[in-house]
């Protein structure tokens, strides 16, 4: 009876799947520079290990804040407020971190202190913002385009309040230490290895995907539907906080209008590798390879000595075709 | 199926152990009681005062029409909905649940009339969702989850690759999923809403396997059913709701099918399948060696004016897929597709309401309803691409005034056109699909499982609409997986087995025991 009753054979997906393609597109990229280097330049694109490591460089800092959007976009959501908390974090954990003895500093009397200091400041700044995102999110139930938006607006108001606009610099060396030479790729691998970690085998994971999917199923299935919304919104403002603070280390500055675009630049990545919009798909590792082909397509664009404004069309046309594959491959995949 | 152990494995139980455990003093005779229950939603009073009470080791069957408020009380105990009055009791104790995890914890589990499964997620991950096994360093033990669904099937004798995506599966399949998930909380108390609304009988005669198990095991089981003959079936006693208030509770022996009924409804229903014979005219519509490659192969079939088609078939046998591909919901199928022996183009849904078809799909909530529209917009829908359209605009005035009459017809249960469909029962939003393709007034109506959750009282008057609409000349083809309602209805009987046509029975010949060994062969 029941040979009858399962009659459908079932055909195994295999999840990898749409890694690969991702994966396919980028070696795609990565050979036409190539190739188009040769041709237009008389060397090697890849071949040049100092180039791919600045590339690398170039797309960590957005690549941390596109790990915590990933999960935002995997629960059903979006976050728009990463780029503006980068600012204010920016501004806050450098205005704590000045050298000794600065006499120009904003907090005259708070120079030379530690490096926790304006780290922990910084980073329990972006959970703030990102817990009030995650609670209006989950307990008013308005939109999430809406909840970050406003966040958007507001913390890079507070960036620029914070010092009326002035720049604010000489952090002191251990604070500079942060952002120095690999720091920040290093800083991204060892956050994007933690949230592989979490999206794949913890709990915390399997509820971030079970409310993108179908969030009444979730809640039925017992799991506090708001509860890991917030977490998930915090989460995700703590990592803007961390690019904020590498940022800042790295620029040995901080200035209201950092990381202008940066959430629109980690929305691409995370879309560019195969986080579906509608929630419910994706993974980091997707995230991972999306940021590299827009590292590649940057560093691509500069090798070629091609002008920066083809790199910002190409950019938008990348991410547009991501968006339509997708939407193809659940297409193919709904009719089989 | 296994004989049941007698150690019933707990593994999943994430904070102590049920509430009957807890109390194991407990000799009471009710497992659950709800006492006096009011529940009200804006408009409606939904409950008013209804009482339940369900012995363990028994099946309840809790009855009543669309609407009757049936779902709203199940809700209540699992946790969803708060109510605005009265009392659940478990095990003797009063029960505080103010979510679903609450009930869940306490021991009481739900099968909701509606499919609430992660289509993106394995069958595994599906069912053991915040229940997952978890290694020593705290990890989810992803081969440990496989296995224990492995054996949670092979229990349940249901075939489905733990792996497997959900999204991916039939609706019978993932109904399945619901079971096997419902089941692995190993409740004292399972509700089961309407459970056998989209699976086939092969499947139902598999679930009632795994209710007698569980039965003998001490579980109380509520089952909602609007089919009357699962009633006598598998119950033990019957409890009936009408509009929201308690009607009477009796053991289903004792009873008659028109004695539920006339509790259900208030009123007689005499006949079941108003079937007339009608005079059947030219040929509407033909399909000729229909193919979609690796789904269904060299369907050929005809229809025409005033014929009831009926398809019969079990999961898995396609039928769906047909009706889908000759609507253009899939591109391009292979073959010919002719209406009034001509050769038509269909790549599109609204090609094929162009030429006067009109199909109500299977899944309501996928493919049926706008769920935060309200009614009437749901209704317009379909006309908007057909007649009722003045100078560009619609012609709201007629539409709603025919909505309004068809409404009535078809006994929709609403405050107003005006409510949003997601607040309407399931039932109720069946109906409403079922006007808006009435009401774009098809010449070939394609229905499948057209009468699915819907009560014996409105399923009567759909049977009688669809019967006076093949007498108007329309062409009807009824995909049905209760075999009655095929019997009684068709005056031809297409079966399909895997893909594949495997026979035509006419009216006069057909029985349930042809139709099975068609649909099994
Ligand atoms: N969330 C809600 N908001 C407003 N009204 C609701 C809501 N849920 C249910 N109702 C209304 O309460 C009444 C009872 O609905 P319920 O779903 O309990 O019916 P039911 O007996 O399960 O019917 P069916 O057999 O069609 O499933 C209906 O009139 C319905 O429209
Ligand atoms: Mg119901």
């Amino acid at each position: 009876m029941s040979d009858a009753s399962m009659a459908a054979a079932p055909r195994r997906h295999r999840p990898m799947m749409a890694e690969l393609n991702i994966l396919l597109v980028l070696v795609g990229i990565s050979l036409t520079f190539e190739i188009l280097g040769w041709i237009m330049q008389g060397q090697s694109f890849l071949g040049n290990w100092q180039r791919l490591s600045i590339m690398i460089l170039q797309v960590s800092v957005v690549g941390i804040i596109a790990i915590g959007v990933t999960q935002v976009i995997i629960s059903g959501g979006i976050d728009l407020s990463s780029g503006s908390i980068v600012g204010a974090t920016a501004m806050i954990s450098m205005s704590l971190a000045q050298a000794a003895g600065y006499e120009r500093a904003i907090y005259p009397d708070l120079t030379g202190l530690p490096v926790v200091v304006p780290l922990l400041a910084g980073l329990l700044f972006g959970l703030l913002c990102g817990t009030i995102n995650g609670v209006l999110i989950a307990y008013t139930r308005i939109p999430p385009f809406i909840a970050t938006l406003g966040m958007m607006v507001t913390a890079r108001g507070f960036a620029k309040w914070y010092t009326k606009g002035q720049p604010i610099s000489f952090p002191s060396d251990s604070f500079a230490a942060i952002g120095k030479g690999m720091m920040p790729v290093f800083i991204f691998l060892v956050v994007a290895l933690i949230f592989h970690v979490a999206l794949k085998y913890t709990r915390y994971g399997k509820f971030t995907y079970a409310i993108g999917a179908n969030p009444q199923a979730a809640r039925v299935s017992g799991i506090n539907v708001e509860r890991q919304l917030v977490r998930i919104y915090a989460i995700a403002g703590l990592l803007s906080a961390l690019a904020g603070i590498v940022v800042a280390a790295r620029g040995l500055t901080a200035q209201a209008g950092m990381g202008t675009m940066y959430e629109l630049d980690a929305i691409a990545m995370a879309v560019i590798g195969g986080v579906s919009l509608t929630g419910g798909r994706g993974s980091i590792l997707g995230t991972m390879i999306g940021m590299v082909i827009f590292g590649v397509i940057i560093s691509g664009f500069t090798f070629l000595r091609l002008d920066a404004y083809y790199q910002e069309m190409i950019k938008g046309v990348i991410i547009v075709a991501a968006v339509v594959a997708d939407v193809y491959r659940q297409k193919k995949r709904k009719k089989a | 199926m296994p004989a049941a152990g007698s150690s019933r494995p707990r593994p999943i139980k994430t904070k102590g152990e049920t509430m009957l455990d807890r109390t194991s003093a407990w000799h009471g005779e009710y497992i659950l009681e709800v006492d006096n229950i009011t529940k009200e939603f804006p408009g409606v009073k939904a409950l008013d005062g209804v009482q339940l009470k369900i012995r363990p080791g028994t099946v309840h069957a809790l009855m009543g029409e669309n609407g009757a408020g049936k779902s709203t009380l199940m809700k209540i105990i699992a946790g969803v909905y708060t109510p605005d009055g009265g009392e659940v009791r478990f095990a003797g104790q009063p029960l505080d649940v103010r979510t679903p995890l609450d009930a869940l914890n306490s021991g009481i589990a739900m099968i909701h009339q509606e499919l609430n499964l992660m289509n993106w997620m394995t069958v595994a991950e599906n069912i053991w969702i915040r229940r997952e096994p978890l290694n020593r360093l705290g990890l989810v033990d992803h081969g440990r989850m496989r296995q224990m669904t492995a054996e949670l099937l092979g229990r349940l004798n249901i075939r489905l690759d733990p792996d497997q995506q959900v999204g991916e599966l039939t609706v019978a399949q993932k109904q399945m999923v619901e079971i096997a998930k419902a089941v692995s909380y190993n409740s004292d108390v399972l509700i089961m809403d309407e459970p056998t609304s989209a699976i086939t009988e092969a499947e139902v005669e598999h679930l009632f396997a795994i209710i007698r198990d569980l039965k003998s095991r001490g579980i109380g089981i509520v089952y909602i059913t609007h089919k009357m003959n699962e009633l006598f079936e598998i119950a033990d006693e019957f409890t009936v709701f009408r509009d929201g208030k308690y009607v009477g509770t009796h053991p289903s022996a004792d009873v008659t099918r028109d004695d539920i009924i006339r509790m259900m409804v208030g009123r007689e229903i005499t006949e079941m399948f108003p079937k007339i014979d009608c005079e059947i005219g030219e040929t509407v519509l033909e399909v000729r060696n229909l193919t979609l490659p690796g789904v269904f192969h060299d369907v050929s079939f005809q229809v025409r004016a005033g014929e009831i088609l009926g398809i019969a078939g079990l999961v898995g046998s396609k039928r769906s897929n047909v009706a889908e591909a000759i609507f253009g919901v899939h591109p391009a199928p292979i073959g010919d597709i002719l209406i009034d022996g001509r050769h038509v183009q269909i790549t599109c849904p609204s090609d094929a309401m162009g030429h006067g078809m009109a199909f109500l799909t299977e899944d309501r909530k996928e493919s049926g309803c706008f769920l935060i529209l309200d009614c009437l917009e749901n209704i317009q829908s379909a006309l908007i691409t057909r007649s009722h359209v003045k100078n560009g605009f619609i012609d709201l005035r007629t539409v709603a005034a025919k909505a309004e009459e068809m409404a009535a017809t078809l006994r929709i249960k609403t405050p107003s056109l005006r409510e949003t469909v997601e607040n309407l029962s399931g039932g109720n939003q069946q109906k409403l699909l079922i006007a808006r393709w009435l009401l774009t007034e098809p010449r070939i109506l394609i229905l499948d499982e057209p009468t699915r959750g819907i009560d014996v009282g409105a399923k009567a008057e759909i049977h009688r609409l669809i019967t006076k609409l093949a007498a108007q000349g329309v062409a009807v083809i009824m995909i049905s997986s209760e075999m009655p309602e095929v019997l009684g209805m068709s005056d031809r009987i297409m079966v399909m087995h895997e893909g594949h046509v495997s026979g035509f029975l006419d009216r006069a010949e057909a029985d349930q025991v042809k139709i099975m060994s068609l649909a099994a062969k």
